[in-house]
């Protein structure tokens, strides 16, 4: 091992990562106009960190999850709009960026429990999707990269348990519904198809019911309170012989 | 620096050696540690263990306690609130229940307490950022409850009291493991997902440390999936939330109860003054405190603010003397540095493997542990180090195709596929590299089976909570954390609202505690809780100026 490497293995230091950044040069972003110099490398997110900004809104998990980032770019010269999250996507030089903190869409409201999960359900709650022209700028405009567009035609043909499978990924940031000239809210939209097949299309388990059955006569209450009294020594006895699943089959209970 | 499909050419050679041996590798895999082993391992290569890492406490009622410098640093900090800057005789939202945070604890518990009797008027969820800003949103691999004929919540006891050395609270370790298959029930009628078989069953996966495999999934956005349901549930029965507004310190009673909080608005700047009969800390945990100088999997408002302002008010904590790194931190391509992949890839059947491609540990063992062995490895000089100096190990996750078939890893892991690709990386093809990275906080705000903390009228739930894991938590236990006493914290303050009469509100403790710090001589120029991390760029800083 190098005197180099034995230094940089001795603690993850983002500092030290943070200088090689610096070596790596700079680009120029315009953070919604104004032109700021960021080392190249960095996510959008942290550029504008490095530019001084200190987020409020904007900025949630930082890894993709959320959908608190969305991002609007376009770089200078270029003809068509570029859709992100702010925390996934690396600066480039000349790019002019501004945020969509906030979606105006009204949501449905409904009971889970009273909704019939029937072909015209999602229809009736949201027919805006009717209007769909087929445009295809959700699927476009989409950072997941799901096909927007082909879900909220099957929410529209009444095929729930397509546009649930399909939709399925949504981190709910909001752009499709910015950008959709027929007003759909599609991310609402897919949250209702998904929750009528969690609940009403899947087939559900027998394993859990009867276990369910199980804890409420109160089949194990013996067993664990055994377990609590135990001593520490044959607790921890019995936690070392106990056979592990995934031993045998190392792969998983797949 | 030129690359070869994601990777520069350094890495690409190491990756060959991976490939040559990933047969051999799968055929014959490395057996589980002894406990003893596990014990060395854990001495000398895990931050809990090293020196330097924590240091004693002087003030509050944990006095003398051993905690984590960064947790100390804050505890002794002063509080950001002077009691004279707030006027609590104008209230500006009088509720029953207060929920602090918008994550999983704090929705489930608005949920059960909504159906225990708290009318939604009466309920206020106040959170930092966004509704469903949390870690619950991120969390990936699945969730656990032992439902399955082979597997017993008995057992599921077991591995939670031995994952967390045998330290943790064993009646709050029994409710984790009881009241699991009601939680994934409720799922189920809220509309959950579930990756199932056909005939309806969930596909269940092992995850480390335990001994059945017991992890429900939906793909690899297993919290994202549980997060959206509980949150639309919510949003339909209308109940508040006041977002952006972070609880800035707790508002107690002449009594010595906890009566509501200060509430900040980021925005604006206002404060806003909650009284509430019973209040509810799900604030969640402190990822961003970085602590021990880790990168973190956490969201960007996980800054251990519960910890300090119940602190404040005289609760104590257990167990932040411990911190879960977890194994599977991405090490490669920087701007992913710290974001997890999930421990469903190595759930999946894809092994850990050192710069020459051979494996060095069981898959699967406690979080703890299965880092430990990272680091040592690459301590040794058998890991690989970036261009950017990261250290990291391959966990060869193209494995996962060929033990389970080809597009596997495409419909089960379609985030990690995604986050990947974005940088040139086929997971399915190549090996992704990983280092431990800052996870989750395993101790916290002490409680009992009814979510009571020491104070009164101040309940706690999810990662803010202290006793339930004890020093390690194992993977599937956090999402069924926030669900299991998300839910008894609304049904026990529900109970508690009933009876709870709040007297004249205080800030006095805020008085005594800088009193109590001086006492100490402690001088810091830090105040806690911090509310938000600081990631501004060191120059941008240096020539700030505070003059608007």
């Amino acid at each position: 091992m190098t005197k180099k490497e034995q230094v940089l293995l001795e603690e993850p230091d983002v500092k030290k990562a943070k200088d090689v950044e610096k070596k790596a040069g700079t680009v120029e972003v315009f953070i919604m106009g104004k032109s700021y110099k960021v080392p190249a490398g960095l996510t959008i997110m942290k550029a504008l960190e490095y530019a001084g900004y200190r987020y409020i809104r904007g900025c949630g998990c930082r890894a993709g999850f959320c959908g608190a980032c969305s991002t609007i770019y376009r770089k200078e010269d270029e003809q068509k709009l570029g859709f992100d999250l702010a925390c996934q996507k690396v600066v480039e030089d000349k790019m002019y960026l501004v945020q969509l903190p906030f979606v105006p869409a009204t949501k449905a409201e409904y009971d889970i429990d009273k909704i019939e999960p029937k072909e015209s359900t999602i229809l009736e709650m949201y027919p805006e999707i009717a209007r769909c022209v087929s445009c295809n700028t959700c699927t476009k405009s989409c950072p997941q990269d799901i096909e927007v567009m082909k879900y909220i035609q099957r929410a529209v043909r009444g095929d729930i348990e397509k546009c649930a499978e399909i939709s399925f990924d949504c981190i709910q940031c909001g752009l499709c519904a910015m950008r959709c000239p027929a007003d759909i809210k599609h991310y609402h939209v897919s949250q209702l198809a998904r929750r009528i097949r969690g609940k009403y299309l899947d087939t559900k388990s027998k394993n859990l019911i009867q276990r369910l059955k199980e804890i409420e006569n109160r089949k194990y209450d013996n067993e664990i309170e055994k377990l609590i009294k135990m001593d520490k020594k044959r607790i921890v006895e019995l936690y070392k012989k106990r056979k592990i699943e995934a031993e045998e089959s190392t792969t998983g209970g797949d | 620096m030129k690359l070869v499909d994601g990777y520069p050419e350094y890495m690409m050679k190491s990756i060959k050696l991976v490939e040559e041996k990933r047969e051999k590798n799968i055929a014959k895999p490395v057996k589980p540690m002894s406990m003893k082993a596990r014990e060395e391992i854990l001495n000398k290569y895990h931050p809990d263990y090293m020196k330097g890492t924590k240091r004693e406490l002087k003030v509050g009622v944990d006095k003398g306690a051993i905690l984590y410098n960064g947790i100390v640093d804050l505890l002794e900090a002063k509080p950001v609130i002077d009691p004279k800057d707030v006027d609590l005789s104008k209230i500006d939202y009088d509720v029953d229940l207060l929920i602090i945070g918008g994550g999983g604890a704090g929705t489930v518990a608005s949920l059960f307490a909504y159906e225990s009797g708290v009318s939604k008027d009466k309920i206020l969820i106040v959170t930092k950022l966004r509704h469903g800003d949390a870690n619950s949103m991120m969390a990936q691999g699945g969730i656990q409850a032992a439902d399955r004929p082979e597997d017993s919540p008995a057992l599921h006891y077991l591995d939670i009291y031995g994952g967390g050395h045998f330290t943790n609270k064993p009646e709050l370790a029994r409710a984790l493991a009881l009241d699991a298959p009601g939680i994934i029930s409720w799922h189920e009628k809220l509309g959950v997902m579930y990756d199932r078989y056909e005939d309806g069953e969930f596909q269940e996966l092992s995850g480390g440390g335990t001994c059945r495999n017991r992890m429900h999934s939906c793909k690899d956005y297993s919290g994202m999936e549980i997060m959206r349901n509980i949150r639309d549930q919510s949003r339909n029965l209308e109940i508040p939330v006041l977002e952006f507004a972070p609880i800035a310190e707790l508002i107690m009673d002449d009594k010595g109860q906890v009566a509501g909080g200060v509430a900040f608005n980021l925005e604006t700047f206002e404060y806003y003054v909650i009284r509430a009969k019973a209040t509810i800390l799900a604030t969640g945990g402190s990822g961003r405190l970085h602590l021990a100088n880790y990168p973190t999997t956490n969201h960007y408002g996980a800054t251990g603010d519960g910890l300090i302002m119940a602190y404040h008010v005289g609760a104590n904590l257990i167990d932040l003397d411990t911190i879960q790194i977890h194994p599977t931190g991405d090490a490669y391509p920087e701007p992913l540095v710290g974001i997890l992949s999930t421990e469903k890839i190595r759930g999946l059947g894809a092994i850990p493997l050192n710069k020459y491609g051979d494996p060095f540990v069981f898959p699967l063992e406690p979080r703890d542990v299965e880092s430990a062995t990272f680091i040592q490895e690459c301590k040794k000089g058998r890991g690989i180090v970036t261009p950017t100096g990261m250290p990291g190990v391959w966990l060869d996750s193209p494995m996962i195709d060929i033990i389970h078939g080809e597009g596997t890893t495409e419909t089960k892991l379609a985030g990690e596929v995604r986050k990947f690709k974005r940088f040139g990386i086929d997971m399915t093809k190549h090996p992704i590299l990983v280092y431990p990275t800052l996870h989750y906080q395993n101790g916290g705000v002490e409680i009992n089976e009814k979510t009571e903390t020491k104070v009164a009228g101040l309940f706690a739930a999810g990662e803010v909570s202290g006793g339930v894991h004890g020093k390690n938590r194992l993977m599937g236990n956090s999402l069924l954390d926030f669900n299991v006493f998300g839910r008894r914290s609304g049904i026990y303050a529900a109970k508690y609202v009933k009876k709870a009469k709040i007297g004249k509100l205080t800030l006095n403790h805020l008085d005594k505690y800088n009193k109590m710090l001086e006492q100490a001589h402690i001088e810091s120029t830090k105040t806690a809780p911090i509310i938000l991390p600081e990631y501004r760029g060191e120059m941008a800083i240096s020539r700030a100026l505070d003059i608007f």
